[in-house]
């Protein structure tokens, strides 16, 4: 078992070292980071000095290596732009991505479960259409269009909810949260929704065809016949089968939603770190985009750590084939 | 503390925050496409940047709202002989922390802005010699005459002595720091706003000076400043009432802001020019199908691309009207003389024949390299432009970029790899004589000379008319050196000039500002209903 | 995106493909649809007017000397000031937006398959390939395939799409971006054909008609071939065509964030991304129309992904 684990973890380590290569590769593309760094009037013979010292002429596998000795300590040192620790900034913006990530998976699983529940028990219904009818557009309309219709709705033309931002937030330690304002709950309804739509659409579907399967076994028949309540058979039975896949499935997908907030932040203008990503993106930010890919795969490689950990204590027997579809 | 104690305390000092905020406070909320990136006066040398560092920190002179010299910090300044300047300093200024004003502090600072680092080294010349007279006199001794010596400090703030040294802030936030600095994140000028928080690429929050040393021009309490990068966002927030001013409003939208019950749009004359540029130093063109020779070399083709693009229509179609034609590479605001240069005139059946006369009667393919997200609408001009082109038979290939990779393609440390090229410029010093000096100076292969002459035009007689320009302190003179200058520039089509593109501030209207032609948002000019 | 494996169970070998595939079944069940029908009705569409787009069009979008800027910004020929022979209203470069949504269809159609193709191909041969080594062979892939699982393909796709930038510098023409975009997309999608692919080996591997080709020197692999493919051609098709519409929305989101393809010969998701300024300024049609095209293409492709796992899925039936 600990051997497993182990095993595991030195493949999330070369996992994080690949992920390291690559961002490193891209960063060669991204353009000169020294024309975002100053003004346009800077002479060429000070931009060079600038480069210079920032180490950018230095040997490529100096650079590498100078990279991976910081990325190991998780010392990306300081943004090119903000002239701050790229770390401090990175802690300030999490909980505002953490957040909306979060509030967004649960809103698609509660109503992707309670959709995919109700099209599966009543499949031929107009109800169940419609379900359908709305996941499919989640799936077909690209988010960015998705925000800004709803921008344009509820903010311009209904004035309900805000356009950009978290609103209020409080602090608890270093974590701010907008849960416990009314501004920041208003401000999180639209980016959630947005976020959220596509992975409700995934679960709602799952859902559905699980509890079709599940409705159909021996096992569910055989309560039928014991003469169980169908409400019974329904909720105690088929559900809890369907929902052991669903909730790994959503687990496995919050890397996903977070890696996708970079789309709804930027149209939101929502200040967590998939916007401080595209911002760093736009301003050839090395620091801060080597540190949020690295923390992204961190996260991702986490997730899927645990989730293999969490299997083989649930059922030793999977240890062979984890992830073989169900 | 338990977790719910903590939640309680939080919720409760959201709630009495909310209660405390007097119904009376006047606050202002104001977004812009990009970042307030650094509080540090010293660390980047643009537009709104410098201008958000006005209302905390304050020059020796200032810029009134036409953008005339008036005084800031300094009460008054005589210049003895031409290479000596004194400065006399304002007597009962205070910094925000307390302490005084004083000539020190403008010997710190000149020491401070020309040290390694700073983005704003041109401010003063680096050879300048910067004397204490007494504690609110100052002298400046140069070693050459210098007519426009004064005519960016506005944009060179006065730091506190003691507070930089005390805050370990006595060198510019640098570029390449790897220690975070003090002074990137706080602030301590003399100017009517304080700096209350700021948290880069989020939020940043000033109050009101109670005790600023000048006549107040606003009226508001606080201002709240958000970046909002994505254009139809900032339009909504705007719509909506959540900010009281956006800036840029995208041209296609002004119609959509005024027509709303309560927004308008501000627009006036910006000073940058938008223009093109043609690799005129290579003997060979990178990007074409011209082998051998260089089509751009021979002045015929520049003055055939100059006939085929027609600005006006641009200026209706792609600009909405939101553009001013340009005849010269400075804008009229900044030259005075300029109302004798025209635009050139389209002219299709005159270039074909130009360019058939240069030995291209078929045209000839070329490259171009374009920024998307630089200048208003930059891609749609240079498509707008290929396709002018096209009409007389040069097919021009686009490379639009974001400006990360087109700037660092183009510039001298992308070794000017470019042979055709869309570019704006605004000179610092509002005056001709930085633009013959940036932009039309000849130059070598590093970029000695004129740094941002993309394409190495090069004539040595417009450069000398330049030299001699620089140190010409009669005005008259200088004037009519500088029309001679911007006729031989003409007469080489060095570039093709395009327009200025205008401010367009969308503002509640509730929201009085001035908006002054350097495109600054100046805090202590707002008032609000 | 959708990272499930779509799973249908063997059932028993055809010889055929196309009897196992067009099976009286799936036609019935396809007959019964009307939504199928409707949807399958509309695909062909959408392909057959990309494929005429040259002949359809009233203009070459792509050719900047056919645009115009005097005609710029003319809304669809029903509204007020609308322009014969601009039916869909014209862009801000004079660009009629019918020759657009249909050139730029052919683009995104060109992109989907193409990025399908080669990530079917990728996965197919190596799920073949780890199915049939095992051992550490299939260890190194099959761990590849955990590990990018988990990473949402955007993020791949985003990658890939630097790191091949980086080394193909900066001066890349259209045809060029197209590639890379291909490249990526193809890239960050390969891992469900090869598990379906290997899960479908390791079943065939033990049965004994591999072991007598083996005994008579028949090279084993290309038997299985000949009956492993047959066998999970269903589910790879489902997982295409889903595939197809992810790949089409793939591409218009990575053009959202910069990495699409230029405005000088734009797919429906630059249209959609150059249109997008243009929602709050009463010129809807730049927008609106590509929007409708695209969304109309991925959902009708969704559709028939649908119904095919469906009707290939007996236990549904």
């Amino acid at each position: 078992m600990s051997a497993f684990i182990l095993r595991r973890a030195l493949q999330a380590l070369a996992v994080l070292f690949a992920v390291g290569l690559i961002s490193f590769a891209m960063f060669r593309f991204a353009g000169d980071p020294v024309n975002q760094m100053v003004g346009a009037e800077t002479s060429p013979a000070e931009r060079l000095e600038i480069r210079r010292s920032l180490g950018l002429d230095d040997p490529m596998a100096v650079q590498f290596a100078r990279y991976l000795a910081g990325a190991a300590r998780f010392d990306f040192g300081i943004s090119y732009q903000f002239r701050q620790p790229v770390a401090q900034l990175l802690k300030e913006r999490m909980p505002a991505t953490l957040e909306l990530a979060l509030v967004a998976t649960i809103l698609a699983l509660v109503f992707g479960i309670l959709m995919g529940v109700y099209s599966a028990l009543r499949r031929d219904s107009a109800l169940a259409k419609l379900f359908q009818a709305i996941s499919l557009i989640g799936v077909s309309l690209p988010t960015f269009l998705i925000g800004i219709l709803l921008i344009y709705l509820f903010s311009v033309i209904l004035g309900w909810l805000p356009s950009f931002g978290r609103g209020d937030t409080a602090r608890l330690g270093w974590w701010t949260t907008g849960l416990l304002t009314v501004s920041g709950l208003k401000a999180l309804i639209m980016p959630s929704v947005t976020l959220g739509l596509f992975q409700m659409t995934l679960i709602m579907r799952l859902v559905r065809a699980e509890m079709l399967e599940v409705l159909r076994t021996d096992y569910i028949k055989f309560a039928r016949a014991r003469g169980l309540r169908t409400r019974a058979i329904h909720f105690g039975h088929a559900l809890k089968n369907t929902l052991v896949p669903v909730i790994t499935i959503a687990g496995l997908q919050l890397g996903s939603v977070i890696a996708f907030a970079i789309i709804t932040e930027t149209v939101f203008q929502w200040p967590g770190m998939g916007l401080l990503f595209v911002q760093a993106v736009q301003n050839v930010d090395i620091p801060i985009m080597a540190a949020y890919l690295m923390l992204v795969g961190l996260i991702f490689v986490t997730i899927n750590l645990a989730v293999d950990i969490l299997y083989t204590i649930v059922d030793p027997r999977l240890r062979s084939s984890i992830h073989q579809p169900a | 503390m338990s977790i719910r104690k903590t939640l309680l305390a939080a919720v409760a000092a959201t709630l009495l925050a909310a209660a405390a905020d007097p119904a009376s406070a006047k606050t202002f909320r104001f977004a812009f496409q990009g970042n307030y990136q650094a509080a540090d006066p010293y660390t980047l040398n643009e537009t709104f940047t410098l201008g958000l560092h006005a209302a905390v920190y304050e020059g020796l002179t200032k810029r009134d709202k036409d953008l005339k010299i008036i005084p800031g910090l300094a009460e008054r300044w005589e210049t003895p002989d031409p290479l000596r300047w004194r400065f006399h300093l304002r007597k009962g200024v205070k910094f925000h922390d307390g302490s005084d004003f004083t000539a020190d502090d403008v010997i710190f600072s000149a020491d401070r802005v020309r040290a390694q680092g700073s983005d704003v080294k041109t401010r003063i010349p680096s050879d300048s010699q910067w004397v204490k007279v007494d504690d609110h006199t100052v002298d400046v001794v140069l070693k050459t005459p210098n007519p426009i010596l004064h005519y960016e400090w506005d944009t060179w703030y006065i730091m506190s002595k003691k507070w930089a040294e005390k805050n370990n802030a006595t060198a510019p936030t640098s570029a390449s720091a790897t220690t975070p600095s003090y002074a990137a994140l706080n602030a301590n000028g003399t100017g009517p706003f304080i700096l209350e928080s700021h948290q880069p690429g989020v939020k940043t929050v000033w109050k009101t000076n109670p005790s600023w040393w000048g006549k107040k021009e606003h009226n508001i309490d606080e201002a709240i400043f958000t970046p909002i990068g994505s254009d139809a966002t900032r339009v909504a927030a705007l719509l909506s009432g959540e900010v009281d001013l956006m800036d840029p409003v995208p041209l296609q939208d002004i119609q959509r802001v005024n027509s709303n019950a309560n927004t308008q749009v501000l627009t006036g004359p910006e000073l940058r020019t938008i223009f093109l540029g043609f690799d005129q130093r290579r003997d060979e063109l990178k990007y074409s199908n011209v082998k051998g020779k260089n089509p751009f070399k021979d002045v015929r083709v520049r003055q055939a691309f100059s006939k085929a693009i027609d600005v006006n229509l641009i200026k209706d179609r792609v600009m909405r009207g939101a553009s001013v034609p340009a005849a010269l590479l400075i804008s009229p605001l900044l030259f005075e003389g300029s109302k004798e240069f025209k635009t050139a005139a389209v002219d299709i059946d005159g270039a074909k024949k130009l360019l058939a006369e240069a030995g291209y009667p078929q045209g000839f393919e070329v490259g171009m390299d374009c920024p998307t997200d630089r200048y208003v609408n930059d891609e749609a001009i240079c498509q707008a432009a290929v396709g002018m082109l096209a009409r007389i038979g040069v097919k021009v290939n686009l490379n639009a970029q974001p400006k990360t990779k087109y700037f660092a393609k183009v510039l001298a440390t992308g070794g000017y790899d470019t042979s055709f090229y869309l570019l704006g410029w605004t000179p610092g010093s509002f005056d001709s004589w930085n633009v013959f000096a940036n932009i039309t100076g000849c130059r070598d292969d590093s970029g000695k000379g004129g740094p941002f002459n993309f394409g190495g035009y090069c004539n040595p007689k417009l450069d000398e008319l330049a030299a001699k320009i620089l140190v010409e302190t009669d005005t008259a003179k200088r004037n009519a050196m500088i029309a001679e200058a911007w006729k031989m520039e003409r007469a080489d089509v060095s570039h093709i000039p395009l327009h200025q593109q205008t401010l367009n501030w969308g503002v509640n209207k509730k929201v009085k500002i001035v908006q002054r032609a350097d495109n600054q948002i100046l805090l202590y000019w707002v008032n609000m209903d | 995106m959708s990272d499930i494996a779509v799973t249908v169970p063997e059932t028993a070998k055809t010889p055929s493909l196309g009897a196992r595939l067009f099976d009286s079944d799936l036609w019935a069940s396809f007959k019964r649809s009307k939504v199928t029908m409707a949807a399958a009705f509309l695909t062909l569409l959408f392909f057959l007017v990309a494929i005429l787009a040259g002949v359809l069009s009233p203009q070459d979008p792509f050719d900047p000397a056919q645009l115009e800027l005097l005609n710029s910004r003319i809304p669809p020929l029903w509204e007020s000031g609308g322009q014969a022979p601009f039916l869909l209203g014209t862009d801000q470069q004079g660009r009629d937006m019918l020759s657009a949504i249909l050139y730029g269809l052919r683009i995104s159609l060109v992109v989907g398959f193409l990025g399908v193709a080669f990530s079917a191909t990728l996965g197919i041969g190596l799920g073949l390939v780890a199915g049939y080594f095992g051992g550490a062979v299939d260890a190194v892939i099959m761990r590849i395939a955990d590990v990018q699982l988990t990473f949402p393909a955007i993020l791949i796709a985003l990658l890939i799409d630097g790191v091949v930038k980086s080394i193909l510098g900066n001066q890349l023409d259209p045809m060029t971006i197209l590639g890379v975009l291909v490249f990526s997309i193809g890239l960050s999608f390969w891992v469900q054909y090869a598990r379906t692919v290997r899960g479908s080996v390791m079943v065939e591997k033990n049965k004994d008609y591999v072991a007598a080709a083996r005994l008579i020197g028949l090279p084993a692999l290309v038997i299985m071939l000949r009956h492993v493919l047959p066998n999970v051609l269903g589910p790879v098709l489902v997982i295409a065509t889903i595939n197809l519409a992810l790949a089409i929305i793939t591409e218009a989101t990575l053009s959202f964030l910069g990495s699409g393809m230029p405005q000088t010969m734009p797919s429906l998701g630059t249209l959609i991304r150059i249109g997008n300024n243009f929602l709050f300024s009463g010129e809807w049609w730049i927008v609106a129309f590509p929007g409708i095209a695209l969304a109309t293409l991925v959902l009708a492709i969704n559709l028939l992904g649908d119904w095919l796992r469906d009707a290939l899925n007996p236990r549904l039936r």
